[in-house]
């Protein structure tokens, strides 16, 4: 690092931090619908970072949509795709429950393998109607360009577009699980599912509520995932990986511990990424977790109480 | 107001209860006195929907209850009260009495009755359910199964692990739910003084049937003792 001076690497730093930030944004958006479809009802998504890619090709429909349709409304239409992504993932997330989920609770493993079954599904039907080639939405003028608070530092408008959504999406599940019924059912169920149902709460209902707002977060990540990248079918793969180790890391079930390992994971890689190299960073931050781990296997956040 | 018959229950392949019949009545309290392991919990559980029948009806103020999952018995008015209380540990104990009103419609607060019968409830009301004596947890697990308003209260070895002076406070704010509420209660117990003191009526189970039924005020204390003695 000798040939680099303290400003530029301080440059570097803030560049990189924010570059880790706008990953965080992803990662936390990510692992805020696994978070809570793995806590509610112990299933691992692995078709998450497909439900994040109907997300991107439903914002790229609309964006291509509107260009065609509705030019003059360019600029703001970002605002209603969000939504629009949203529910796009957020219908499909319904049915897969509906068809296949359901019918596999309490088979962790064959959860595991289905949902990675039906990832590949997912993918082909992509590669098929989207074609193989990587497509990308246009970005309104106010979305481009960059802030530059010195000379030597460039901060993209679209990273910071994110991180605010993100911020807001965080503390609208936050509020959804601290604050509405919805979330002191499934805060409930996944203390102890029988004693929920004793209690009158269909939990059935609550399960597929709960999958289909998973999916339908992951579908907003993918909106905003398509600001920063273009979008192929199998964009979501590449994400999945380390939306796991963010989950298992903050510790299942706990939004403060998600967002921090979020944090921490994407800030680790993209400092790291940067100094080493990718895989190196990667390496890096992937031994540090497993040792984390080792010595707190419930992750960051378990909170303590007699059970 | 409960009529179960020929109730049987098996764990796998070996059947554990073997057609079991009781009634409770209207505003009564019926209590199911038997040692451990003679199939009080597993009736319990069988008739809230957590286990599964292979025979028999549930019927519930004229309404067959088999074959409904665990919340919509509870709607058609069951509460229960599990054997170690199984409290939402990581819920305050707000929220934890709010989760009963689930079925209990247009009902958001919970009622100041609630509080009026348990106190120390609304003393340690933002505190998490987990962080409260075994007393207390009890305490929250009734008044839970309470604010749904139920027909039939099912509680489950309620004294369980818990020290003599509470054992003594929840039978008085038993008797004082039967007093204010119409309501039918059914208690499966192991100490005969306690159930004394709240029952009407006393049943006693052994293997997975029912042999020895009596009313409070004729029942012979050391004939009961001695179907409960180890």
């Amino acid at each position: 690092m000798g040939d680099f001076t303290t400003q530029e690497l301080m440059a570097i730093l803030a560049m990189q931090g924010f570059a880790g930030l706008s990953l965080f944004s992803v990662l936390l958006l990510m692992a805020l619908g696994l978070a809570i479809i793995y806590g509610q009802m112990r299933v691992i998504n692995m078709a998450h970072g497909e439900f994040m890619v109907i997300g991107a090709y439903a914002t790229y429909l609309f964006s291509t949509f509107i260009t065609a349709q509705m030019p003059g409304m360019l600029d703001y239409y970002l605002i209603l795709a969000i939504p629009f992504a949203f529910l796009a993932a957020f219908v499909v997330g319904w049915i897969v429950e509906f068809l296949l989920i359901r019918h596999l609770y309490h088979r962790p493993l064959d959860t595991l393998l289905a949902t990675w079954g039906l990832a590949l599904i997912m993918q082909q039907a992509f590669r098929s109607g989207f074609g193989a080639r990587e497509v990308s939405v246009r970005l309104p003028d106010w979305l481009q360009g960059s802030y530059r608070p010195t000379m030597m530092i460039d901060i993209p408008i679209n990273g910071l577009a994110i991180m605010v959504l993100t911020i807001l999406v965080t503390a609208g599940v936050a509020w959804l699980l601290y604050k509405s019924r919805w979330g002191l059912r499934v805060r409930c169920t996944t203390t102890n599912r029988e004693m929920a149902g004793a209690v009158g709460i269909n939990t059935r209902n609550v399960d597929r509520l709960t999958f289909a707002l998973g999916c339908g977060i992951a579908g907003i990540a993918g909106a905003a995932f398509t600001t920063i990248s273009s979008t192929g079918p199998t964009s979501g793969s590449l994400y999945i990986v380390d939306t796991f180790l963010v989950v298992v890391f903050g510790g299942a079930g706990s939004l403060l511990g998600t967002v921090a390992s979020a944090f921490t994971i994407a800030q680790g890689q993209s400092i790291l990424d940067f100094f080493i190299g990718g895989s190196m960073g990667k390496v890096i931050t992937l031994l540090i977790v497993v040792a984390i781990l080792m010595i707190r296997p419930e992750g960051l956040f378990a909170s303590k109480v007699r059970r | 107001m409960l009529e179960v018959s020929g109730l049987k229950v098996s764990y796998g392949q070996s059947e554990v209860i073997h057609g079991v019949d009781f009634t409770a009545r209207r505003n009564e309290t019926l209590a199911i006195m038997g040692r451990n392991g003679m199939g009080k919990t597993t009736v319990f559980k069988t008739l809230i929907g957590i286990l599964k029948h292979n025979a028999g009806s549930i019927v519930l103020d004229g309404q067959e209850l088999t074959g409904l999952p665990s919340h919509a018995r509870v709607a058609a008015g069951l509460a229960y009260v599990p054997q170690g209380r199984m409290i939402f540990s990581h819920l305050t104990v707000m929220e934890n009495i709010e989760a009963g009103l689930e079925t209990a419609p247009g009902k958001k607060q919970i009622p100041d009755e609630i509080f009026s019968l348990f106190p120390v409830l609304h003393e340690m009301r933002h505190r998490k359910g987990g962080n409260l004596s075994g007393g207390q947890q009890q305490q929250l697990a009734i008044a839970r199964a309470l604010v749904s308003e139920p027909k039939v209260l099912l509680l489950d070895e309620p004294t369980e692990g818990i020290q003599p002076s509470i054992i003594k406070e929840i039978a008085q704010t038993l008797n004082e739910i039967q007093k204010m509420r119409d309501i039918t209660i059914v208690v499966s117990e192991q100490i005969l003084s306690f159930t004394l003191d709240i029952a009407d009526r006393l049943m006693v189970i052994e293997s997975g049937r029912m042999v020895h039924d009596v009313a409070r005020d004729n029942c012979d204390a050391d004939k009961i003792t001695s179907y409960l003695s180890v």
